[in-house]
C-alpha cells in the first residue's frame, strides 16, 4: 500500500484528490435532494389547504365591500365586538391559570414514578385526550343541566331545594374548556420534568434547603421552559375555542370564535374575515412574544437542561 | 486554568472557618428492604470522628442505599443511625447538615458556580458579604479560583465534580457523604482526583464516607473498608488488613487477584494448618474455625508466587513449594502474568515484576514455584 503510492508521482495524487472532492461533493448534493423531495408533497398540501385560504379571507376583509379598511374600524369602534376580545382574552387566561395550577402536579407526579406506572398515567391523561370535543361538552351538558346529574344528587342529597344555574354560565365554560384543555398543559410541562435530574432536587434538600425552598429555587426554574410552552398553548387554543363556549357558555360568554360563526351565518363574510385576522395576528403576536421572553422554541423541540 | 492532569503543589489556604472535627456517624442494625428485596440487611457499623471510610462492594450490595439513609433520602426499614450520639432517622435530610457529593455531580445547571456554592449558605442565611468570601475561599481549596462566574456546562466533568466537592463542604458539614463521586471520569482524572479528595480529608479533618465498587479506589483513599455483599458487610478493615488477609472467598475476589484452590485440612488451629489439595499438601494460616477434615478454600494472590530460581538469598519465613511447567506468558504493562500448571494438573496464575535483565519464561518450561505459607488464606470453609 505505502510502496503503491509512493511510486505514484505527487501531482497525480493531487489530481485524483481534487476529482475525488468533486464527486463527493455532488453526492452529497443529491443526498440534500432526497430530503427535500420527500417534504414536497405536504408542502403543496398546505400552500393549497392552508396559506390559500388564509391569504384569501386576510384579501377579504380589506377588499370587501371595498377596498378600505372599513371592517376593521367597524369593529374597533363598535364596543360589543371590543367586549367581546376582552372576554375571549380573560376566559383564556383564567383557563390557562386554572390548567397550570391542575396540571403542575398531575405532571410532577407523571413525571417521578416509574415508567410502568407513568405509561399508565398518561394514558389516563391522554384517553379523554383522544375523544371528540364535541363528544365531553355534551357530557358537560348533561352533567350540568337543570335536570343534570349534579343537581340531582345536590338535590337528592338535600343540600339545595332549587336547581342551580350551571350550564350556559361562565363558570360552565371554564370547567368545560379547562377538562378539555388540561392535556395540553400536562404533557408539556411533563416532556420538561422528565429531563430533570432527580438527584438535583435531593442535592438541594441535602443542602438544607426546606421542601419550599426546593421548589421555588430549583424545581420551578428548570420546568419554567414547560410552564411556558403550556401555557402558551393553552392560551392560543383557549383564544381560539368554539364548541364549547357555543354550547355551555350563555349570551355573556361569547367568545371571539363563537362571533366569527354568527357573523358567516349572516353572510358578513368580510367582517368575520377581519375578526378570523384579528384572532391570527393575536395569536401570532402573543407567540412571538412567549418566544423572545423565554425561548419557547426550543420547548418544541429539544429540551436540555 | 487548571490543568487537570497535573496535580498542583497545594497552595496554603485559608481555611480557619472549616470545621477542623468530624462527627462519628454509628449505624445500628440497619435495614432497608424494598417490597420483597433486601437492599440493606443488619448493618452495624462505627465510623470514628474524621475517618474516611469506604463502602465498596458491587451494584446492589446494598453500599449506595445505606449512603442515602445516611444522607435521609432513605427511610430505614429498621434500625437507628447516630451522629455524634444523636439518632437522626427522624431528621429530614435538610436539617442533618450532611455533605453529599453525587456521581452525576446534581449541580444546578441555572445557577452559575457561585449561586450553586452559595446555596446552602443561603439556605442558612449567612450575610451575603460573607458569602461572596467563603465562595472565594472553597473554590481556592479546590483549585478552581476565579470561576465564580461560569455555568456548570461550561465546565468539563472534573471541574463540575470539584464545584460539586466545594459546595458540600461550604456550609461546615461535620460528615461528608460521597457516592461514586469518580464514576463518571476517565481513568487518568480519577487518580488525581483521589489524591486531591484524600488531600482535602486531611485539610478539613472531617468524616468522609465514601461509596464506590472500586476497588482500586478504596485501597488508595480509605483509612478503612467495609466491603459490602448482598446487603451485608462482609469484612471491616484497612486497605492492609483485607487485601492481604481476606476471610471470605468474595472478598478475595472482589479485592485484587486470587488463585483460589479446593482443598481439606489435615489439621484444625490458628497455626499452620496443612491443607490437600488435589495430590498437592500445601501449608496455609490455620483458622480459629477450622478442624481437620473439613472442606476449605485456599486463596493466594499472583504476585505472592514466585519463581524459585529468582529468589537471591535463604528465605526469612517458611514457603510452600511446587513443581509446575509454564502454560502461557503475558505482558501486561507493569507485570508479567503466567498461566502455570502443576504435575498433578493444578492451574494457578502467578505475576512477575518487571525489573531489568529478569528471566522471561516461555510455554513449557519446567519451573520451581515457591510463596511464603503466611500469604496462603484459608478463605471458606463448609459451614455444614
Amino acid at each position: 500500500m505505502a510502496e503503491s503510492t509512493a511510486s505514484v508521482p505527487v501531482t497525480d495524487q493531487l489530481e485524483r484528490a481534487g476529482r475525488n472532492r468533486a464527486t463527493l461533493a455532488r453526492l452529497r448534493r443529491q443526498v440534500q435532494l432526497r430530503y427535500i423531495a420527500v417534504v414536497i408533497p405536504l408542502v403543496l398540501y398546505l400552500l393549497f389547504f392552508y396559506a390559500y385560504p388564509v391569504i384569501a379571507m386576510l384579501f377579504r376583509s380589506v377588499s370587501e365591500p371595498t377596498w378600505s379598511l372599513t371592517n376593521y374600524s367597524h369593529l374597533l369602534r363598535t364596543n360589543v365586538y371590543v367586549h367581546v376580545m376582552w372576554i375571549t382574552v380573560w376566559i383564556s387566561i383564567v383557563v390557562t391559570v386554572c390548567t397550570l395550577i391542575l396540571g403542575y402536579p398531575v405532571a410532577y407526579l407523571i413525571s417521578s414514578v416509574t415508567t410502568t406506572k407513568s405509561n399508565l398515567l398518561i394514558v389516563l391523561v391522554l384517553v379523554p385526550f383522544w375523544t371528540s370535543i364535541l363528544v365531553r361538552t355534551y357530557a358537560w351538558m348533561v352533567l350540568l343541566g337543570r335536570q343534570g346529574i349534579i343537581n340531582e344528587l345536590l338535590q337528592s342529597m338535600g343540600i339545595i331545594d332549587q336547581p342551580l344555574r350551571l350550564l350556559n354560565t361562565r363558570f360552565a365554560v371554564y370547567v368545560a374548556m379547562v377538562h378539555i384543555l388540561l392535556p395540553f398543559m400536562i404533557l408539556p410541562l411533563y416532556s420538561v420534568m422528565r429531563g430533570i435530574d432527580r438527584s438535583v432536587l435531593l442535592a438541594a434538600e441535602g443542602l438544607g434547603a426546606r421542601p419550599r425552598a426546593v421548589f421555588t429555587q430549583v424545581m420551578l426554574p428548570l420546568s419554567l421552559p414547560g410552564v411556558a410552552a403550556g401555557c402558551l398553548l393553552v392560551f392560543i387554543l383557549s383564544l381560539g375555542f368554539y364548541i364549547t363556549p357555543a354550547l355551555v357558555g350563555g349570551p355573556k360568554d361569547l367568545m371571539i370564535s363563537v362571533l366569527i360563526a354568527q357573523q358567516v351565518d349572516l353572510f358578513n363574510w368580510a367582517f368575520a374575515s377581519a375578526l378570523a385576522a384579528v384572532l391570527l395576528v393575536g395569536a401570532l403576536l402573543i407567540f412571538v412574544i412567549f418566544n423572545r421572553i423565554l425561548g419557547v422554541e426550543k420547548i418544541f423541540g429539544e429540551v436540555r437542561s | 486554568m487548571v490543568n487537570e492532569n497535573v496535580t498542583e503543589p497545594v497552595v496554603p489556604v485559608e481555611t480557619d472557618h472549616f470545621n477542623r472535627s468530624g462527627a462519628s456517624v454509628t449505624l445500628e442494625k440497619l435495614d432497608k428492604h424494598f417490597n420483597t428485596v433486601v437492599a440493606v440487611d443488619d448493618v452495624s457499623l462505627a465510623i470514628e470522628p474524621g475517618e474516611f471510610i469506604t463502602l465498596l462492594g458491587p451494584s446492589g450490595s446494598g453500599k449506595t442505599t445505606t449512603l442515602m439513609m445516611i444522607a435521609g433520602f432513605e427511610i430505614p426499614t429498621a434500625g437507628e443511625i447516630y451522629i455524634d450520639g444523636t439518632p437522626i432517622v427522624t431528621t429530614p435530610p435538610h436539617r442533618r447538615n450532611i455533605g453529599m457529593v453525587f456521581q452525576n455531580y446534581a449541580l444546578f445547571p441555572h445557577m452559575t458556580v457561585a449561586e450553586n456554592i452559595a446555596f446552602p449558605l443561603k439556605q442558612r442565611k449567612v450575610p451575603k458579604a460573607s458569602i461572596a468570601q467563603r465562595v472565594a475561599g472553597v473554590l481556592d481549596i479546590v483549585s478552581l479560583p476565579g470561576y465564580e462566574g461560569r455555568y456548570p456546562r461550561q465546565l468539563s466533568g472534573g471541574q463540575q465534580q470539584r464545584i460539586a466537592l466545594a459546595r458540600a463542604i461550604v456550609f461546615n458539614p461535620r460528615v461528608l457523604l460521597m457516592d461514586e463521586p469518580l464514576g463518571a471520569l476517565d481513568k487518568k482524572l480519577r487518580e488525581n482526583l483521589q489524591l486531591e479528595i484524600r488531600r482535602l480529608h486531611e485539610e478539613l479533618g472531617i468524616t468522609f464516607i465514601y461509596v464506590t465498587h472500586d476497588q482500586e479506589e478504596a485501597l488508595v483513599m480509605s483509612d478503612r473498608i467495609a466491603v459490602m455483599n448482598q446487603g451485608r458487610i462482609e469484612q471491616l478493615g484497612s486497605p492492609i488488613d483485607l487485601y492481604d488477609r481476606p476471610n471470605s472467598r468474595f472478598v478475595a475476589e472482589f479485592i485484587g487477584e486470587s488463585n483460589f484452590l479446593d482443598g481439606t485440612a489435615l489439621d484444625g488451629g490458628d497455626h499452620v494448618n496443612p491443607v490437600r489439595v488435589g495430590d498437592e499438601v500445601i501449608s496455609a494460616v490455620g483458622r480459629e474455625d477450622v478442624t481437620s477434615g473439613m472442606a476449605v478454600v485456599l486463596a493466594v494472590r499472583p504476585e505472592k508466587l514466585s519463581f524459585a530460581e529468582e529468589r537471591p538469598e535463604e528465605p526469612l519465613a517458611p514457603l510452600n513449594r511446587l513443581g509446575a511447567t509454564v502454560r502461557e506468558g503475558t505482558f501486561i504493562g507493569e507485570m508479567r502474568r503466567y498461566v502455570v500448571e502443576t504435575e498433578r494438573g493444578l492451574r494457578l496464575t502467578l505475576k512477575q515484576p518487571l525489573r531489568y535483565g529478569i528471566r522471561y519464561y516461555e510455554p513449557g518450561d519446567r519451573v520451581e514455584l515457591e510463596w511464603h505459607v503466611e500469604d496462603t488464606r484459608i478463605v471458606s470453609i463448609a459451614t455444614d
